[in-house]
């Protein structure tokens, strides 16, 4: 299936976007009779990125389903589909006309698990191209990570290159729940190198764990989908004048990798998110909320001596600690002792050499 | 003393009644079967429509009979617990319209499927659950079908998709189900509802199209009360004949508190689904029921002169299928059954606070779940 793009010759072991997607969609579409593909062009038409080349005149009309211009109908289609135990890849044409079928993904696919105590489940995908294109202008340029990042019962992931694209549709189209999948468009004719395990059927990546793209020392960076390319390149700029950025893919919108995110930020103590959406409201703001409400409790118990660096704790956090008082803060005594002192240090404490800001 | 031995002996002679009255009817003689006269349907694009004649058994009969006045109790009881405020949130009752959950179920196998809006709870116990669990759903107790996670709308069962929340988005839902049984080949049918309110939808038109492009064997039936939420349907609606609407779908309309009736349509409709010589095909059924926008006249006369139970309780008894003092068992009977239900549904105690997060995802491993503020952790079990 690698050779599906056909036209233009690649080096070898390099493969687009699209066509890791196609072929993450083929395997799973031969892997498993209830899978199918739905929406608009996929099917005559290729798809209308191209991303379904092919995949028709392999599996027919039953499995691979042009529709109408009508994304509520379809997309409530696909989801009554999953809930009848089919497993529906829906297509939109972009992620801007999902709004038409916004309270299909939210109320009928999302919420349904929990709504019926466990007993309804909708396993499926909505995939396509997510925010801006080349001047496609404002209708048809919206990101969407925030929006559904938002809700609980929908999974979100948001492949940056041709690795995550293959892994994460995979995953997805084999997870029991809503994922929602957005690509981009930008990124569908840029190839990369395919490590070799990505070539097997099972190259799976899971969904909530981010990766660390370059590793560093000054500065996080933390991005999703095509701005993670434009963070390497800032990166490798800023190398030559010797800050070294550690770049963190984060793969997953939600359930969010915030262990992959705090402990580079610990390592760091600077971070930068960037993204494609508006910032008010956006994944970067929900970053930087979490990153500035302190560091999580498994992240303390795990990485004892950077506990002594408790910088990263505001006033309020500190006090809370206090009051719980079941931390002694010495790395080596960490796990041996609870005592009820805690030896914290504020911002600007003299106690120690580490800085806030 | 004369006041006490009246009192005495009619005392005696009450208590002496009841067993000679279960005898007069064990030995009475009823029919097996009876044959009655349905209103003809109202067709579009159709030749033929479902028979003006229908036969009745004496079992089936008791059946519908005893199902529709569970039905019907059980809403005038979620209406009382309701207006306690034991029930709160939404409450949408079908008392009145037993005739359509009950004909719908009687009309179709177990194996068929079906979807519909939020006035559910009728057809949440002609899918196969008990009243104790709907009813401990609508409390919201642990009991509930849904663990008192989803309420007076969302309750599922085997082959039911709910109770649907959102107005009009069942109907594609119902589209994909019957997606589904076309790819999977077995012959079976969705039965897809909705009401006057939600047929001016436009995902419905949508579905319309798609389920009439694929010919995918859903029945579309909108059951009409003739008020969408509180708006008459002459102020809602350019065209009120809903069972045209489909356009190129084939359409019945039906007499919705005539059970009979709605049976027969169902079987009709689902025949031709199955048969595949029409794929798709619309019921209307009109009943009356609901409260508030109506005139106390209006409620009066519908009461008296459409009650569905009533209906079938007179065809019963006029043709000699079952007896007053028999029908009146059975009420007796639901009527317990439904005071347990509504016991069990008060004293059953809420899901515990730590299931909170439970069933966010389907299986996946437990992980944990921000609450209020970030040092509240709920777990989160599939």
């Amino acid at each position: 299936m690698a050779a599906v793009s056909g036209l233009v010759r690649r080096p070898l072991g390099e493969v687009t976007v699209r066509d890791a997607i196609n072929q993450g969609m083929d395997e799973e579409l031969e892997r498993d009779e209830k899978v199918f593909l739905l929406g608009e062009e996929v099917a005559q038409y290729d798809g209308a990125y191209k991303v379904s080349r092919g995949l028709w005149k392999k599996y027919g009309d039953k499995r691979i389903i042009d529709t109408p211009i009508s994304e509520m109908g379809f997309a409530g289609i696909a989801v009554g589909a999953a809930m009848a135990g089919l497993r529906p890849i829906c297509e939109f044409m972009t992620f801007n006309f999902s709004m038409q079928a916004i309270d299909q993904v939210i109320n009928s696919a999302a919420k349904t698990y929990y709504m019926s105590g466990g007993l309804q489940s909708v396993p499926i995908v909505f995939r396509g191209p997510n925010g801006a294109s080349a001047g496609v202008a404002a209708q048809h340029s919206q990101c969407f990570a925030a929006w559904y990042g938002h809700c609980p019962g929908l999974k979100v992931v948001s492949p940056w290159n041709s690795e995550d694209a293959k892994g994460l549709i995979k995953s997805a189209i084999r997870d029991n729940n809503p994922v929602v999948v957005l690509e981009n468009e930008l990124m569908y004719g840029v190839p990369f190198e395919f490590p070799p395990e990505a070539q097997s059927k099972d190259f799976l990546i899971p969904i909530g764990k981010a990766k660390i793209e370059r590793q560093g020392t000054h500065i996080t960076v933390v991005s999703h989908s095509r701005p993670v390319g434009h963070c390497l390149e800032a990166a490798a700029v800023l190398s030559k004048e010797g800050v070294e950025c550690e770049v963190i893919n984060m793969r997953t919108i939600r359930p969010m990798d915030m262990e992959t995110i705090e402990a580079s930020v610990m390592k760091t103590n600077h971070l930068v998110t960037v993204e494609g959406g508006w910032p008010q409201f956006g994944v970067g703001a929900e970053i930087c909320a979490r990153i500035m409400e302190g560091i999580s409790k498994k992240l303390v118990l795990e990485y004892s001596q950077a506990v002594v660096n408790i910088m990263y704790l505001n006033t309020y956090s500190i006090k809370r600690l206090k009051a719980r008082s079941v931390w002694h803060f010495s790395s080596r005594k960490y796990f041996k002792s609870k005592s009820r002192k805690s030896c914290v240090q504020f911002p600007g404490c003299s106690c120690c050499s580490c800085h806030w800001c | 003393m004369r006041k006490m031995l009246a009192a005495v002996s009619r005392v005696l002679s009450g208590a002496s009644q009841k067993p000679a009255s279960r005898v007069l009817v064990a030995s009475r003689n009823f029919a097996n079967d009876a044959t009655f006269e349905i209103k003809k349907c109202d067709l579009h694009r159709l030749e033929e429509g479902p028979p003006v004649t229908t036969v009745l058994t004496r079992e089936d009969g008791l059946k519908y009979y005893r199902m529709m006045q569970t039905v019907r109790r059980m809403e005038l009881k979620a209406d009382q617990l309701y207006k306690q405020k034991i029930i709160r949130g939404f409450c949408h009752l079908c008392d009145g319209q037993e005739a359509c959950c009950v004909g719908l179920e009687a009309g179709i196998n177990p194996t068929d499927h079906l979807i519909t809006a939020y006035r559910a709870h009728g057809f949440t116990f002609t899918r196969g659950l008990s009243v104790r669990e709907i009813l401990a759903e609508l409390t919201g107790r642990k009991g509930g079908c849904a663990k008192g996670k989803g309420g007076s709308m969302h309750m599922y069962a085997k082959n039911f998709y709910g109770g649907n929340g959102i107005v009009g988005a069942q109907v594609p839902l119902g589209a994909g189900i019957a997606l589904a049984c076309k790819y999977n080949g077995k012959d079976e049918v969705c039965l897809t509802l909705y009401g006057d309110g939600a047929a001016n939808q436009g995902q419905i038109f949508e579905a319309y199209n798609m389920a009439a492009l694929w010919k995918l064997p859903c029945i579309f039936i909108c059951e009409n009360n003739r008020y969408g939420m509180g708006t008459s349907v002459e102020r809602a609606a350019a065209s009120t004949d809903y069972y045209k609407r489909g356009d190129f779908i084939p359409g019945l309309r039906v007499d919705g508190m005539d059970i009979l009736c709605v049976r027969e349509a169902t079987k009709f409709a689902a025949a031709y689904c199955r048969s595949g010589k029409l794929d798709t095909s619309s019921l209307h059924a009109c009943s009356c029921v609901g409260i508030n926008y109506r005139t106390r006249e209006e409620i009066q006369e519908v009461r008296s002169k459409s009650d569905p139970i009533m209906l079938l309780k007179d065809r019963m008894v006029n043709s000699n299928l079952a007896s007053v003092e028999e029908l009146k068992e059975i009420d007796v009977e639901v009527r317990k059954e439904i005071e347990d239900a509504a016991q069990f549904a008060t004293a059953d105690p809420e899901p515990p606070l730590e299931e909170l997060g439970y069933h966010i995802y389907s299986s996946d491993p437990p992980f944990e779940v921000r609450g209020a503020n970030q040092w509240i952790k709920f777990k989160s079990v599939s």
